[in-house]
């Protein structure tokens, strides 16, 4: 256990090591392992924000959903009353129809009866003249008993 | 030479225990631990290159495995400066990432069987003394102990400034009257010898001793065939424990190097 020149020779090599570390092995290095920790970081980040950002749109796309839905509902339900109210319409035009031809029918049967009646009556006003000029069998005052037949032809 | 002619325990482990010293001077400081100094040399050298190599393809993506055990490294010894001290860790931290990856390396070579080293050494490299744990050597565990407290007083005097620093030698830790500069400054100096003093004799005496015990267990497994079996089974539970204490000596002396450049910032 002699001090001698190997002390100062071995401190001259720690110290060329310790230099080299210090300039050319270190910093490099470090700012490797610096820089991934900040890429780390920053994915981190990133990723977090991802998250809010898918949950902030998952809300956003449940509410457009849930109006979308009222909406929809809406919509059929004025198609539902638009639809109640084209069959009614169309019921009450239907009837209105039916009852302008069965109205027109019974005006045109009326008339049919009427004119009927009438071609009877003249028919009737005939034949019973013509029976009663053949039940008399002599001549007849036309014009004397034309009020007796007009008064008969009335009461039929 | 005197190992092979006879072979007794004394000149087993004296042959063991010398250096190869190489002198280059007149007085016996003027002397160099030639296997110190290589074995030093070569495993920093080959730590800072494979660091080298590793942190020129770094990439901030994704890292292959190789740049991750470097990482790994780097921030295992960041941690520790972070938790000590509070500041710009742009020297402190490849200081520390330094001392703890070349003190673990030399300590390391403990590991290596010392009597098969010895043969290659002195079959292949024809090196009869040669000691391969350079920690094991006082002049390296005092070189980087000293170096520290160059690091320690540098680091006091860019902080403090040059007054700050002789104001704080002679009024701290006791206050500053006149009356109590001398205890002041003697309390300092027995601070300032006794650091380095510590932390590199605490290294030194570890691997020193551990060495011994390795060399003891050889030697008795050399007496006879039950020496060798227990020697080999001590051997082993020595070794596993000297895998904790190998790298338990360079995490401290890596927190003590963190801690006291870290104590050389603070101002009383």
């Amino acid at each position: 256990m002699n001090i001698n020149l190997t002390l100062i020779a071995q401190a001259i090599s720690f110290a060329l090591f310790i230099l080299f570390t210090v300039k050319f092995i270190w910093p490099p290095l470090m700012k490797a392992m610096e820089e991934r920790q900040k890429q780390i970081a920053d994915g981190l980040a990133a990723g977090e924000e991802g998250k809010q950002q898918l949950q902030a749109s998952g809300k956003l796309a449940s509410e457009e959903l849930v109006k979308a839905r009222a909406r929809a509902a809406e919509i059929i339900a004025h198609a539902e009353k638009r639809g109640l109210q084209m069959i009614e319409e169309a019921k009450n035009s239907a009837k209105a129809e039916g009852d302008r031809l069965i109205a027109g029918a019974k005006s045109e049967i009326q008339q049919e009866v009427s004119s009927a009646k009438e071609a009877l009556r003249e028919q009737v006003a005939t034949l019973v003249v013509s029976g009663a000029e053949k039940i008399l069998q002599r001549e007849v005052n036309a014009q004397a008993h034309a009020e007796l037949l007009n008064q008969l032809k009335r009461e039929l | 030479m005197a190992a092979e002619q006879e072979l007794t325990a004394t000149s087993y482990i004296q042959h063991h225990l010398s250096f190869n010293a190489q002198s280059v001077g007149d007085h016996p400081f003027w002397t160099l631990n030639v296997d110190s100094l290589v074995i030093g040399a070569v495993l920093g050298i080959v730590a800072t290159a494979l660091m080298w190599w590793v942190v020129r393809g770094a990439t901030s993506g994704v890292p292959n495995k190789r740049q991750a055990f470097v990482e790994l490294l780097f921030g295992f010894v960041d941690d520790q400066v972070k938790g000590i001290f509070h500041g710009k860790r742009d020297f402190i931290a490849p200081t520390a990432l330094t001392v703890f990856v070349w003190v673990l390396l030399m300590n390391a070579m403990d590991f290596l069987p010392a009597d098969i080293m010895a043969w290659i050494l002195t079959h292949v490299f024809h090196q009869h003394e040669f000691r391969i744990v350079p920690t094991a050597d006082v002049n390296t565990t005092f070189a980087l102990s000293l170096s520290v407290l160059l690091l320690m007083i540098y680091f006091s005097i860019a902080v403090k400034g040059l007054r700050g620093w002789i104001h704080e030698l002679f009024c701290a830790p006791f206050g500053s009257h006149p009356l109590l500069w001398p205890f002041n400054f003697l309390f300092n100096l027995v601070e300032y010898v006794s650091k380095p003093l510590s932390h590199s004799l605490r290294l030194y005496g570890n691997m020193y001793a551990g060495e011994i015990i390795f060399l003891l267990l050889w030697l008795w497994a050399a007496t006879s065939l039950s020496g060798a079996f227990f020697g080999v089974i001590l051997g082993v539970g020595w070794s596993i424990f000297h895998i904790l204490i190998v790298v338990l000596q360079a995490y401290i002396f890596m927190m003590l190097t963190i801690v006291y450049i870290s104590m050389a910032h603070e101002s009383h």
